[in-house]
């Protein structure tokens, strides 16, 4: 890895002038020529997959008898565990991902076989035919069970600072209560897909649409028996990923590839939504209970958290997901003395993954509702218990020990809080709501503070490889994918910036395993951190070349070379960038590298519970605004204003379309998006048609963005910050705006639970409870 | 049967009666812009426009490609987004989308793109200005889970107004061409009304004397209109239906006219061409058709359908129900006969109709239409959602005292129902009398009982059954309530000068 030249670190404002380029797909997106795996063409003997689902959720096999499914016209071939020719664990990290149960299986949706028919309509009409007895066994379906049980798939773990049971016992206020936090669907809207292509040589070729190429490749290879070297997997993009397909994209390429390395034929295994929402993981659901102290004032002296993720069957990313989440129930406040366990509970149920924020809205949207609970407890505005509370001067090291070294917090705290009108607004929503008898309305400013790196360090890597053709034009590989956040435009950006190029001469191929190797997965909202950083490296080793080239033929002094504005400036002379390049060529200079970059200062001590985890913090704060009738609990956001920190921005209009995506997806999985389990472990939310995601009609007029102008203080590409997940956790606005609409019910004089996610249903009873208090305190005086 | 598909004139006479439009065009053409992402009719990333001939005008709607079978476009346009940019530059809602940065993984987008497109062609050619609810309205069953909306509402907004990106090198002329005003297109469309629409099993009766026909010849046959519940058994449940018989274009069925007595309603009628009509005359009907399910639903779903499928979440039966609606049955042989809907459901998911039965039409009395009514939709969202609770009420006052009351729901019961205890407790009680209000809610306690399932408690929705009753008793009275709809909520009500309107 190369030093980064000075020139390089003190370029802060490196995109801010000149017109910023569209995503470098949106012509392809609206003319439908964009290519999604299911859109290329079929071989005349492509087979598709359907596989036979568990309908128990623990439970013995005792028999399968697939003889009907054989028979079905259309089948070609049926397969089981023992037919998988290597592994069968499909594990990302632990194990216990079974590619095909063996003779257990452990939720409803867990695939037992898998048929290859010559259509997708065949195999599922054959997979129906099966006749599976089961031994069933007690499941545990809830966290709190798992608890109960002791029954986790991974050891707990606590991290701690001060000494939070004395504090506690010690504090003049406290607080004792718990709430159970819904997962969400990621509801993609390209559902998960693969194509497998056998080769001449024994081995595959993989189409996934993955977050995480290598990783389908490296357990593709390991269900065939077959070096990794002998898979290629190729990503051009996704149809959306927001997590889901991390870990959980593995599993259709090794199905896919298994059965087309059986049979010599390529093999598609896309899931038909309903399977799609049946058989992957979702965002975990989390049981937290929580202790606070705090001070007359509102300052928050103790704080126990104990967090149980509802995991699933196996471990899949739940440590980190249940990691992260416990690195985040600080949010924006410090806790001087605080002790913070997290419980990977085992459940019979689907394995739950990433989700973009990957545990971490489980801990901010837990401090967001004691700050709601603490400021209603001393008779205070939320927003000064938030400010009281914010990490400020020496209030400034987390539970974990890592530092907040910058200061944006609170000043992008202060700077919302008056472009937003925040107090005038409270007046005017204080004087509605004594007025009306039938609707409330609510307020709420709720700021993140979200960790950006891995808390897996290895994975804080990335990889570049970059050529430059004789005709200038210039071609970039690198690990991460695309999947709508517009990393391929934003690596385009920075190798063409750092060449001095246009932009147009960039092109960015798809995402291969043969290009760069080992790569890490696109998520932790670190695409562009790691792999912008890995093109710079490599542009910036080709651009050395060029140097050393120019002032050798052209007898010139290093500070005489130059590319600006797409012209080779030769001391007096310019050249064109093609025809330098040519001339390079000409002279045996090689134009391809790679490049690639790990990300310095981090390390987490797991053992002493302390370290630097993150690189930096991403920050941001959101105000919301709703009205709810009182009658059914229906409510509306009237309004949003969000500003948020994403350092000094490489595309602004893709960095706010990240903000605006994640705030409503956030707000979603707190509103109208329901997860539903029956008494059996059934998820009964298994369609667009009973699982709700927010639609045009559901954003308020009034929404606005701003971006916090501040750069990176740390060494990030071109001073930017990431941005895919932090705002996800700024749509919790919403859900304490709702609560403090219920709460206005009670005069504030105390603020209702309130469920997540907050559906009407749920408002109507967190009104009617701070009534019922009211009512209480009423008829006590 | 034969349609034109974008500039090709389609002659295809193989396709399985449940063959989809999305199936055909990305399995048969290699049209793969149009995309499957839940094939149920409920993202609409599958997103067709489809040009029929109407009183002769060519007029474009939206449907779900996804549970649309392709037999039942023969005779019309089917518009797919690689139509759109055939001439080698964007149509406008293409260049807002781009200039906007309306699309993000883009799997959504070319759906997103033929609503706009739709709205485009439906306001220019009008000469109507496109607004926010207009935007909204037109994009109501499309999902995305990228953007948040906002560049994408922007973009419909600004599509008559943006200046246009071209794809490649500038072209002089825009695209301006609007798709209705297409001659050549509307020719062809003419002469394909001439061919018969009927293959071998797939029959489009234009008659009930051919319907007749259809059913004697066909026994086994499958009745479909819409299709947007038929075909989730296809899609979904993965049924293959043999013959179908589809009875969206028999001309009896699609009558909708108001009568001496009676507002008529044909089964044929879509939610949208009610919707349309309804909406200078009956405001609080309009409103309702609004919630119902989104565009593209409604321009394809029946109003006989809706009634025929008997489901107990179905939003038409409560408003039927609340003006005692009579409904038409008409029997394969000829004969009718009327029931009235109070009679029609039977038990979950079971009617009246016989199985040589359809329902012909529904009659709903000119002088109970008249009468306040009010229909409240309660659900998780307000887009395209089933309802957890739905009340149709009706009141009739004859000299300050309610003579006549309909409390009709869905969702509270195994069919659609009435609180007929309830409504006993309000009739003959003064409109303002409070007691006898609280008497029909605890009427209502005692003889609804709903169930739990994924969308609300049982406790919920009879809390809601009888706020709602309340809700409605209160606006009867004069009280000014708000309830909420798909739109954005206006600024009169997010200011604080409400002193005016709170005077309950």
């Amino acid at each position: 890895m190369r030093k980064l030249p000075q020139d390089f670190t003190l370029d802060t404002k490196a995109f801010k002038n000149g017109l910023l380029p569209v995503h470098e797909s949106a012509i392809k997106h609206v003319t439908g020529q964009a290519v999604y795996i299911d859109d290329m063409p079929e071989w005349p003997n492509e087979l598709h997959v359907a596989t036979g689902l568990s309908t128990e959720a623990h439970a013995d096999i005792v028999s399968i008898n697939l003889d009907k499914v054989r028979a079905y016209p259309g089948v070609v071939d049926v397969i089981v565990q023992a037919d998988i020719p290597g592994e069968v664990d499909v594990s990302p990290v632990l194990s216990g991902d079974l590619l095909l149960a063996g003779d257990f299986v452990h939720f409803i949706g867990q695939a037992i076989f898998a048929v290859a028919a010559t259509s997708l309509r065949a195999a599922k009409q054959a997979a129906a035919l099966a006749e599976i007895v089961y031994k069933p066994r007690e499941a545990t379906l809830h966290p709190r069970q798992s608890l109960e049980r002791q029954e986790f798939v991974l050891p707990t773990h606590t991290i701690s600072c001060g000494d939070a049971k004395s504090a506690l016992e010690t504090a003049p206020n406290k607080l004792k209560s718990d709430m159970y936090i819904k997962g969400q669907e990621h509801f993609y809207l390209e559902g998960q897909i693969s194509v497998a292509v056998p080769n001449e040589d024994g081995g595959v070729q993989v189409f996934a649409s993955s977050q995480h190429p290598a990783e389908v490749q490296k357990l593709v290879a390991r269900v065939l028996g077959l070096p990794v070297a002998q898979v290629l997997v190729e990503v051009r993009r996704m149809g959306g990923g927001f997590g889901g397909k991390e870990s959980q994209a593995a599993v259709l390429g090794c199905m896919a590839a298994v059965l087309a390395v059986r049979n010599r034929c390529p093999v598609k295994y896309r899931m038909p939504r309903q399977d799609d929402m049946v058989q992957t993981g979702k965002r975990h659901d989390f049981w937290n209970s929580y202790q606070v102290g705090f001070s007359d004032e509102g300052e928050i002296l103790a704080a126990e958290y104990d967090m149980v993720g509802k995991c699933g069957c196996t471990a899949d990313l739940s440590d980190g997901v249940v990691d992260r989440a416990m690195f985040h129930a600080d949010n924006a406040y410090f806790l001087p003395n605080a002790r913070i366990s997290g419980y990977r509970g085992k459940t019979h149920t689907v394995s739950n993954t990433a989700f973009r924020g990957f545990g971490g809205p489980k801990g901010v949207i837990l401090a967001e509702n004691v700050i709601e609970e603490i400021a209603c407890a001393v008779g205070k505005d939320a927003l000064d218990i938030r400010k009281l509370n914010c990490y400020q001067g020496e209030k400034n090291t987390t539970p974990y020990g890592q530092k907040i070294e910058d200061d944006v917090l609170l000043s992008l705290i202060e700077e919302l809080e008056a472009s937003s009108n925040y107090r005038a607004r409270r007046e005017a929503i204080n004087a509605f709501n004594k007025k009306n008898p039938f609707l409330k309305k609510g307020l709420a400013l709720t700021p993140v503070k979200f960790g950006i790196s891995f808390t897996s360090k290895h994975l804080n890597q990335g990889g570049a490889l970059l050529h430059i053709y004789t005709d200038g034009s210039v071609h970039v590989s690198h690990g991460g994918t695309e999947m709508g956040q517009g990393l391929y435009t934003k690596v385009a950006q920075i190798v063409a910036k750092a060449f001095g190029i246009d932009y147009q001469r960039v092109n960015v191929g798809s995402t291969r395993t043969d290009k760069v190797p080992n790569a890490s997965p696109t998520a932790a909202s670190a695409g562009t951190d790691l792999n912008g950083m890995a093109a710079l490296d490599a542009a910036l080793t080709i651009k050395g070349r060029l140097q050393e080239f120019a002032m050798e033929h052209f007898g010139i002094a290093a500070e005489d070379f130059a590319i600006e504005n797409d012209q080779v400036v030769l001391g007096s002379d310019t050249m064109s960038f093609p025809e330098f390049i040519k001339l390079a060529y000409m002279n045996r200079v090689s134009l391809s590298s790679t490049g690639f970059y790990k990300t310095p200062k981090i390390g987490y001590d797991r053992k002493a519970a302390k370290g630097r985890p993150f690189l930096y913090f991403a920050n941001g704060a959101a105000v919301s605004e709703v009205i709810v009738d009182t009658f059914t609990g229906e409510y509306k956001v009237t309004q949003v204003d969000i500003l948020h920190d994403v350092g000094d921005s490489i595309n602004a209009d893709l960095d706010i379309g990240q903000i605006e995506g994640a705030f409503v997806q956030g707000m979603g999985w707190l509103t109208s998006e329901e997860l539903s389990w029956d008494d059996k472990g059934r998820i009964t939310t298994n369609s667009p048609a009973n699982y709700k995601i927010p639609t045009s009609a559901d954003i308020p007029e009034k929404f606005n963005v701003k971006l916090f102008d501040r750069p990176n203080s740390e060494e990030s590409v071109y001073r930017s910050k990431a941005v895919g997940e932090p705002p996800l956790m700024l749509g919790i606005s919403v859900w304490c705006a709702l609560k403090d609409a219920c709460a206005s019910v009670a005069d504030h004089k105390m603020s209702p639970p309130l469920a997540v996610p907050a559906t009407p249903e749920a408002v109507f009873y967190a009104m009617q409870a701070a009534q019922n208090h009211k009512t209480s305190e009423e008829a006590s005086l | 049967m034969q349609f034109l598909l974008n500039d090709e004139l389609i002659d295809d006479n193989t396709l399985p009666s449940d063959f989809t439009a999305l199936r055909y065009l990305r399995e048969k053409r290699g049209l793969m812009g149009t995309k499957e992402g839940c094939a149920s009719g409920d993202c609409g990333a599958c997103t067709l426009l489809v040009g029929a001939l109407e009183d002769g005008e060519l007029t474009y709607s939206t449907l779900n490609s996804c549970i649309t079978p392709m037999q039942s476009l023969a005779g019309k346009h089917v518009v797919s987004v690689e139509y759109l940019s055939k001439s080698g530059e964007l149509h406008p809602a293409q260049q807002a989308m781009v200039a906007c940065h309306g699309s993000q993984c883009g799997f959504c987008t070319p759906g997103f793109v033929l609503s706009l497109a739709g709205l485009y062609e439906k306001t220019q050619r009008s000469e109507q200005p496109i607004d926010r609810e207009a935007v909204c309205d037109a994009i109501s069953g499309n999902l995305c889970r990228c953007t948040g909306y906002r560049p994408i509402i922007e973009a419909g907004l600004s599509m008559t107004k943006e200046p246009m990106i071209k794809v490649q090198d500038a072209k002089e002329t825009s695209f301006v061409e609007l798709m209705s005003k297409n001659d050549r297109v509307k020719t062809q469309l003419e002469r394909l009304q001439t061919e018969p629409k009927n293959s071998r099993n797939y029959l489009q009766p234009n008659d009930l004397e051919q319907l007749a026909h259809a059913l004697k010849s066909h026994p086994g046959a499958v009745l479909i209109a819409g299709g947007t519940d038929l075909m989730l058994e296809n899609t979904q449940r993965y049924r293959d239906f043999n013959t179908l018989i589809d009875v969206s274009n028999v001309v009896e069925l699609k009558h909708l006219q108001i009568g001496e007595a009676a507002l008529t309603i044909g089964a044929s009628v879509t939610y949208s061409e009610l919707e349309d009509f309804s909406k200078p005359l009956y405001p609080q009907m309009n409103a309702l058709l609004s919630r119902i399910a989104s565009r593209q639903i409604r321009n394809r779903g029946t109003i006989g359908g809706n009634v025929a499928n008997a489901s107990p979440i179905a939003d038409l039966p409560p408003l039927l129900l609340a003006f005692d609606a009579n409904i038409q049955l008409l029997k394969h042989d000829g004969s009718t006969r009327a029931v009235n809907i109070a009679d029609f459901y039977l038990g979950y998911k079971k009617t009246q109709l016989a199985s040589d039965e359809i329902i012909a039409s529904f009659e709903l009395s000119l002088d109970k239409l008249a009468q306040f009514h009010r229909f409240y939709k309660v659900s998780k969202r307000m887009e395209d959602d089933i309802s957890s609770v739905m009340l149709a009420v009706r009141f009739d006052v004859d000299h300050g005292k309610l003579s006549d009351v309909r409390l009709a729901f869905g969702g509270m019961a195994a069919t659609p129902i009435r609180g007929l205890k309830a409504e006993a407790a309000l009739t003959g009680k003064a409109i303002n009398d409070e007691q006898g209000l609280n008497q029909a809610i605890d009427a209502l306690r005692s003889e609804l009982t709903p169930m739990s399932d994924m969308r609300a408690s049982a406790k919920y929705r009879l809390d809601m059954a009888c706020n709602l009753i309340r809700k409605a008793w209160l606006e009867l009275n004069g009280t000014d309530v708000v309830t909420f709809s798909g739109h954005a909520v206006s600024d009169s009500l997010l200011s604080t000068g409400l002193e005016a309107s709170t005077h309950a």
